[in-house]
């Protein structure tokens, strides 16, 4: 079967998609496909429509892969493709709007209030920061809406930082949440069709946020999978995120980060195309629960081409 | 004949991760991938005006004269180019480094000279002799992003001296070696570099060179003056090089011909008294038993045309123009409260912002207005440096340095304006509230006034 591989791009996460798309690659060859290297830019239309692909696998991160566009491209050129489909890829990419989703089916996620900068440069929004820190309380994290390997990320620890926090996470988007700290345990799990995998835990090594580097270094972050949990507590978990994954009417396969405060389970986020690298936390999972790299990548294929209910995609 | 089946190695799996993780030496957890690499990825792409590079400009360098040295090498030497060399370089290769020393006043004795692959293993081979773990190793702050993964992979204890319009404050490392001295530590050396320094741009007085100098003899410790740059000198007066004032007892001159001709060719070298030279040859073997012996003969055969100072001469005109371009830009575009280096010569502005912008953050900002700098943390091992960046004039035309600044300045505006906006005052002046205080150690990072010796 003829496999288009999509990675690279334009994002921020260029590097890490491509060694994502990499190892998908690999492993596609080895299953006995016909592989289609795409790094994607302006001619991704024209060679996807040459080489009538059977199949996309969508290994980008970050913007146009992670949020909808490549996948409508997909549609329209009528390929499947694996992952979540348009609306629900939208959905993840913006971190507000899964929030509000959340929030709306009853899916635990830390406290938060959003805004653009317009809403700081013309309607003032400065002079409610510090309504907005009581009822956060400190330290709180400062993150752009969209935008993914905790790139922009800053965790405030009082109102003077605040500021510079915001003028950060603006560098990577329009739009930027203050969010309550949640503490506890970093939990990830992983969803291959609508079965949830092993919970994976990231335990940084040094650092006491699991930050961008400590994501992508072999070495930095201990995991631990499954992660060692009581049995309640791998439930509520993996409940909680099994909500998140329905609430934005996700399919296919992806990853919900949660933390695992004293009160329980707070989804992040879900990731609609999550790592694939060496160090990707889904990879892990899914060996855990006995689905080797070239089986996992299998299975996301078949799911792709089993195609998804037409009420997920636009139109 | 069919082709072999395109085979890869194939990528890892997690158990696999895991196997390897055990058995990564110590010396691998402080070598740091970052997530700027991963920034630097996207700097690659085209149409980005990069401003991030230390790239010389290699497209002036005359493709006939290339070919005709190359065909040359081919007609006459083609078995001895193929084959390996000595470990130390050739003699002629030698002869052509003492040339370009002797430009600059030093006059090294051929034994003391080894040929390496680039500066960059100078500095390696350096380290490999003199440093165990934790031994402490002091550079300026900020220095060349470049050394600090090699310090690091040595574990070394990486000590960063203050900085200023002079280059190293040689009073702080005076008192950084009687601080070592009293805790019956040894420095192994001190990584300068003095001329047209990497990234800052600055120059070490010579009155600071001549302390230098007096404090290593005294301190009996060795000095690594890496002297890139040093010929690219676009106005002011040329300073004796270290190695010329400390005649080569504590002085390990670390050369290159990366600026000067190519840096593609990887050719440097290392100038060091033979009790040193000894080890250090002994390391090279180990590494890669001699430097590329068709890159040598290509030297050669360029110096014996005895017109490498035009070369040279061409390529300073050109740089000249360009960090002029540069400076001017800065000008018009850099908010005031931005400052920056205004250098005599080498490739680099360094240029500093106010303390609440990460320039890391910016990079991500500016790479969607696609432009690209270097950001100043990799400039120190310490996590200072955050609101500065590193600017290239080098590699790029005058018209992408003019609009390139020109977006880099736009993109600060706006994180200028907007944190004035959440502190709802101006900065610049000093007024409590949620102003971020100076967070310990980042208003020493090259403090340098905006008006800063100008025009020179």
């Amino acid at each position: 079967m003829k496999v288009a591989v999509l990675k690279g791009g334009r994002s921020l996460e260029r590097g890490v998609s491509l060694r994502s798309g990499a190892r998908v690659e690999d492993a596609l060859a080895r299953l006995g496909h016909d592989v289609l290297s795409l790094d994607v830019g302006a001619d991704l239309v024209r060679r996807l429509e040459k080489e009538r692909p059977d199949g996309a696998f969508i290994a980008l991160h970050g913007p146009q892969g992670e949020d909808g566009t490549a996948q409508e491209l997909l549609e329209i050129l009528d390929v499947s493709y694996t992952g979540p489909g348009v609306a629900a890829c939208a959905l993840c990419m913006d971190k507000v709007a899964a929030k509000h989703a959340f929030v709306a089916a009853g899916v635990p996620t830390p406290a938060w209030f959003a805004f653009n900068q317009t809403a700081f440069r013309d309607l003032g929004a400065g002079d409610a920061l510090d309504g907005i820190e009581a009822r956060l309380g400190f330290p709180l994290v400062v993150k752009p809406a969209r935008g993914g390997s905790a790139l922009g990320v800053k965790l405030a620890a009082a109102g003077e930082e605040v500021p510079g926090a915001l003028v950060a996470a603006f560098s990577y988007d329009d739009r930027v949440l203050l969010e309550r700290f949640a503490e506890g345990r970093e939990v990830a799990v992983g969803v291959l069709g609508d079965e949830p995998l092993p919970v994976v835990e990231a335990i940084p090594a040094e650092s006491d946020v699991y930050d961008f580097e400590a994501r992508y270094e072999i070495g930095r972050t201990r995991f631990a999978c499954p992660a060692e949990l009581g049995e309640a507590e791998a439930r509520a978990v993996t409940e909680a995120a099994l909500g998140a994954w329905r609430a934005l009417g996700c399919s296919g396969f992806g990853r919900v980060d949660l933390i695992l405060a004293a009160a329980g389970p707070q989804v992040l986020e879900v990731n609609a195309t999550p790592g694939l690298t060496d160090t990707s936390l889904l990879p892990m999972a899914a060996e855990a629960a006995g689905l080797e790299f070239e089986a996992l990548v299998e299975r996301i294929l078949e799911l792709a081409l089993a195609g998804r209910p037409r009420a997920e995609t636009v139109g | 004949m069919t082709e072999p089946p395109h085979r890869r190695r194939a990528h890892s799996t997690t158990r696999d991760l895991e196997r390897y993780a055990g058995l990564f030496a110590e010396r691998t957890r402080v070598m740091r991938s970052s997530a700027m690499r991963d920034l630097m990825a996207v700097t690659a792409r085209p149409e980005v005006i990069s401003l991030a590079g230390g790239l010389p400009d290699t497209s002036t360098f005359p493709p006939g004269t290339f070919a005709a040295q190359m065909t040359k090498i081919a007609q006459e030497s083609a078995a001895q180019a193929l084959q390996y060399g000595p470990t130390e370089g050739f003699e002629e290769t030698r002869d052509c480094i003492l040339e370009v020393m002797g430009a600059e006043g030093m006059l090294p004795d051929s034994e003391d000279v080894i040929v390496t692959t680039g500066g960059q293993q100078a500095i390696d081979l350096v380290c490999k002799t003199l440093v165990d773990p934790g031994d402490p190793v002091i550079c300026e702050a900020p220095t060349y992003p470049g050394a600090v993964p090699v310090f690091s992979s040595y574990q070394a204890d990486v000590i960063q001296v203050e900085t200023d319009e002079d280059g190293m404050r040689v009073d702080e490392l005076e008192r950084v070696l009687g601080e070592l001295e009293a805790a019956g530590r040894r420095p192994k050396f001190i990584y300068s570099v003095p001329t047209f320094q990497n990234p800052a741009g600055v120059t070490l007085s010579l009155q600071r060179r001549r302390r230098l100098v007096e404090l290593a003899a005294h301190h009996e410790v060795i000095v690594a003056e890496d002297n890139p740059y040093g010929l690219l000198r676009y106005g002011g007066d040329p300073l004796p090089p270290l190695y010329q004032l400390d005649g080569g007892d504590y002085v390990v001159y670390l050369g290159t011909f990366s600026k000067i001709l190519s840096p593609g060719i990887r050719l440097g070298w290392a100038v060091a008294p033979p009790p040193l030279m000894e080890k250090i040859v002994l390391g090279k073997q180990a590494s890669d038993l001699c430097t590329s012996t068709l890159t040598q003969y290509f030297v050669r055969e360029y110096f014996a045309e005895r017109r490498w100072r035009e070369y040279v001469a061409s390529l300073i005109d050109i740089y000249r123009a360009r960090r002029d371009v540069m400076l001017e830009a800065l000008e018009a575009h850099f908010p005031p409260q931005a400052a920056w280096t205004r250098p005599e010569g080498g490739l680099f502005i360094w240029a500093t912002l106010p303390d609440y912008i990460d320039t890391g953050d910016l990079l991500a900002r500016a790479l969607r207005e696609d432009v690209a700098f270097v950001p100043g943390q990799a400039a120190f091992v310490d996590g200072r440096g955050g609101s500065s960046m590193r600017l290239n004039f080098s590699g790029v035309t005058e018209d992408e340095i003019r609009e390139g600044v020109r977006r880099i300045g736009e993109v600060i505006a706006e994180q200028v304006e907007l944190f004035e906006t959440l502190t709802g005052h101006e900065v610049g002046s000093p007024v409590a509230g949620r102003q971020s205080a100076d967070p310990p150690g980042a208003a020493d990072v090259l403090p340098f006034r905006r008006s800063a010796r100008g025009g020179r």
